[in-house]
């Protein structure tokens, strides 16, 4: 039986390993690249003890892979799905060879137990290369921009994605036995696989562990604060950034913890927040004239001593943590999708 | 005397509609069992019902003493060609013993090779380039390969020429001749059926309306031609299975065993294709009717 | 060896119809003591029908003390029908062919050459007995 699941994979799994290795040869040739890169001025940067003062030319290596890597990353689950999952059980339905299949010396547990557990291993395997493979490439960059705990960059780092690979096979598969129809379950299949991502990504990932908090001083003078003069409501600090971490909110707090209210703004900078609307200033010298600049800078300068930010956060330290939650979730989801395959062709056919 | 295929009350629904109902069978083994009535009326249901592709929603059903599609050994002792007979188009033919041998421990690879090249078919051939009837006996012969104690076979020469309906036929009597299998096939054209079966099961209306040995119920159907007659002058132990009239003469086929000694009737035998149509139109007309007995 | 047809509108049984042209074999001496008869799995195939109904035929041809079965090789002919071998009338069979080629140039068809054959028949049966 798991050389018939094999057989009957390979079509899939000989374009699907094909184009992994072909993508494998053009990372590994271009990612040496990368590496030199970093290497040249990782060692000349020492020699001049400017490692920290002087950009990292990687971040400008400006190859199209840079930009193109995330993105192969978010859709290749996606396509596991669609071309590896959704046929699965559709086809035989479909063509209804599953006549034929079902009534063989396997029963229909064995048969969907070896299908379901070889396949979507290759998937993971698939899946997994894939990700290791496009993590190889980009850890130059990911060192230097240190956001690999970002909502999106997340997810094409560590183990989450193997999770991803399972799930989206799994709801390819469910899709194909409750559809019965390949091309309807692909389209279902990504809808679906895009929809559990986003949820997962903002509403059940924030919640793996609760935020830390930490207050920092509004910068003065050096930019990043922005108002929208005459709507004091629209007053929000820089962002901050913690290094391989994950920051969830950034937002100006009085030492009480609450928000400055508009009144409060008002007071304090009354020749700032009565002006006409103008184009926010930035902070820093613009064309708008240095009355801006100054009565802004002055603001800031006065509501710094009773403003803070107040950062919400996931330290760096969780990043390993939350990405083995994260494969738990879609892995455990991929086992429910296969059990609820199961009871519905039971239910259906055998 | 052992059932090969033992039903009761068994049925199958779909929403609010029955596609078989209150079907009680008991077919004995080593027999051709012919299965025959119009399209739609619950043959295919019947036989899915009888390899384990569906479950019943009353009733129940068991094949060769033990419930279809239940265990592997349930599995491999039934061998199942589907309408239409599907194959993998991708697989060739030797792809299709293959998996047969993968699938099937008691597959015998060696009789298989052996029946596809007495058939003159090429094993390297893509099951999708095979004609109609080269699939239907690539499908046979993956079934009986299995060496089942039953083979079911689902319309399996309706959309094939007469030489490949021949030869597929031919097939599954060269089975029957070496191992006794018994075998139930199903299809809506008699002619082919009274020449291979020897038993016959009519479903019409998703009902079964009768059942038994060909030779016995041709001894006991007669079609009566008389003056006009009402229904209720029969005998009793006569049952009416279709009837007919004029203003002036009534024509009705009936089942007994009893002779019939009325002298107004004139009595005439009829062949296996008047019987089932007799069958088909009585149960077009008629209600609720008693279940008719199985007789063995 | 053998070979059967089937005629499916004789209104007679398909065993019968076995039986019959086995019966007919021997009488025209296709058939004699020592032959082997077809297989029940040659004959059901070749006739496309059910094995059980040659089997019937094959068993009744044993009751007739025509044939008997040698297990495990075949069955095989063990009587024939009369001691005169339809063969042996040669001279019988050739003006009976010249009547039946006079009868069609006079316009006779089979239909009626049969009819006229069995009147006769049944007439000389009928002066037999008279």
């Amino acid at each position: 039986m798991i050389r018939l699941a094999l057989r009957e994979f390979r079509t899939e799994g000989i374009v699907g390993f094909a184009l992994l290795i072909a993508l494998g040869v053009l990372l590994l040739v271009t990612g040496i690249h990368v590496v030199n890169v970093n290497d040249a001025f990782q060692i000349a940067c020492r020699k001049a003890h400017s490692c920290s003062s002087t950009p990292n030319p990687v971040l400008t290596v400006e190859n199209p892979l840079q930009h193109a890597l995330p993105l192969i990353a978010m859709v290749a689950p996606a396509l596991i799905g669609i071309f590896i999952g959704a046929p699965l059980i559709a086809r035989e339905v479909e063509t209804g060879i599953f006549r034929l299949s079902w009534t063989q010396s396997v029963t229909l547990r064995r048969w969907l137990a070896v299908k379901l557990g070889v396949v979507g291993l290759a998937s993971m395997v698939i899946g997994g290369l894939l990700m290791w493979m496009v993590d190889w490439w980009l850890s130059p960059i990911d060192a230097v921009n240190m956001n690999r705990f970002g909502l999106s960059s997340f997810g094409y780092h560590g183990v989450a994605p193997i999770g991803y690979a399972a799930f989206a096979f799994a709801l390819g598969a469910t899709a194909g036995a409750l559809l019965r129809r390949t091309v309807p379950a692909m389209g279902a299949t990504l809808a679906g696989f895009v929809g559990a991502r986003l949820a997962v990504t903002y509403w059940i990932r924030p919640n793996f562990a609760s935020p830390l908090y930490e207050t920092v001083p509004l910068p003065i003078n050096e930019g990043g604060v922005s108002f929208a003069p005459g709507a004091t409501e629209a007053f929000s600090p820089p962002g901050v950034s913690v290094s391989n971490g994950w920051v969830y909110s950034t937002e100006a707090v009085n030492k009480a913890g609450h928000a400055p209210t508009a009144h409060y703004l008002l007071n304090a900078c009354p020749a700032f927040f009565n002006q006409a609307p103008q184009p926010p200033p930035t902070g820093r010298k613009s064309t708008a004239g240095n009355t801006g600049v100054t009565l802004f800078n002055n603001c800031v300068d006065k509501l710094s001593r009773t403003i803070h930010t107040l950062v919400a956060y996931q330290p760096g330290s969780r990043f390993w943590p939350f990405q083995w939650a994260e494969m738990g979730v879609f892995l455990a989801a991929a086992v429910a999708l296969c059990g609820l395959t199961y009871w519905w062709l039971r239910r259906q056919y055998a | 005397m052992t059932a090969v295929i033992e039903a009761n009350g068994l049925g199958k629904r779909y929403g609010h509609k029955w596609a078989l109902s209150e079907c009680t069978l008991a077919i004995p083994d080593g027999k051709v069992v012919g299965l025959v009535g119009p399209n739609g009326a619950g043959k295919t249901t019947l036989l899915h019902l009888s390899v384990g592709l569906l479950q019943p929603s009353a009733g129940s059903i068991s094949v060769l003493g033990g419930r279809p599609g239940t265990t592997a050994t349930q599995l491999a002792r039934v061998g199942f060609v589907a309408q239409d007979t599907p194959t993998r188009a991708g697989f060739s033919i030797a792809d299709h013993l293959r998996f047969g041998r993968w699938m099937n421990p008691n597959f015998d690879a060696k009789l298989a090779e052996e029946r596809i090249e007495s058939l003159g078919l090429d094993l390297r051939q893509k099951a999708g380039k095979l004609s109609g009837g080269q699939r239907a006996q690539l499908a046979l012969t993956l079934a009986m390969a299995k060496r089942p104690e039953l083979l079911v076979l689902d319309e399996p020469v309706a959309s094939l020429d007469p030489l490949a309906r021949r030869e597929f036929l031919q097939g599954v009597i060269a089975v029957v001749a070496d191992s006794g299998t018994s075998v139930i096939l199903s299809s809506h054209l008699v002619a082919d059926l009274e020449r291979v079966c020897d038993y016959l099961v009519v479903v019409v209306n998703s009902r079964v309306q009768v059942a038994g040995e060909i030779d016995e119920l041709l001894a006991s159907h007669h079609r009566l031609t008389g003056p006009r007659h009402e229904r209720a002058a029969l005998p009793r132990d006569q049952q009416l299975v279709n009837e007919s009239h004029t203003d002036r003469q009534s024509t009705i086929v009936v089942r007994t065993n009893d002779p019939i000694l009325d002298p107004a009737w004139t009595v005439e035998q009829l062949d296996l294709e008047d019987l089932v149509l007799a069958y088909m139109t009585g149960a077009a007309a008629q209600d609720r009717r008693p279940k008719l007995g199985v007789h063995s | 060896m053998i070979e059967f047809h089937l005629d499916a509108r004789s209104g007679m049984a398909p065993y019968q119809q076995v039986v019959q042209q086995v019966r007919h074999a021997l009488r025209l001496g296709l058939l004699v003591v020592g032959d082997q008869l077809p297989t029940v799995k040659e004959a059901a195939t070749s006739l496309t029908i059910n094995p059980n109904t040659v089997s019937k035929a094959y068993k009744e041809l044993e009751l007739l003390g025509l044939v008997a079965a040698r297990p495990g090789i075949g069955i095989f002919v063990t009587a024939t029908l009369s001691n005169d071998s339809l063969a042996a009338h040669g001279p019988l069979r050739q003006s009976l062919q010249r009547w039946v080629t006079q009868a069609r140039r006079a316009g006779l068809d089979d239909e009626s050459i049969d009819a006229l054959y069995k009147e006769c028949l049944r007439s000389s049966a009928a002066e037999d007995v008279a």
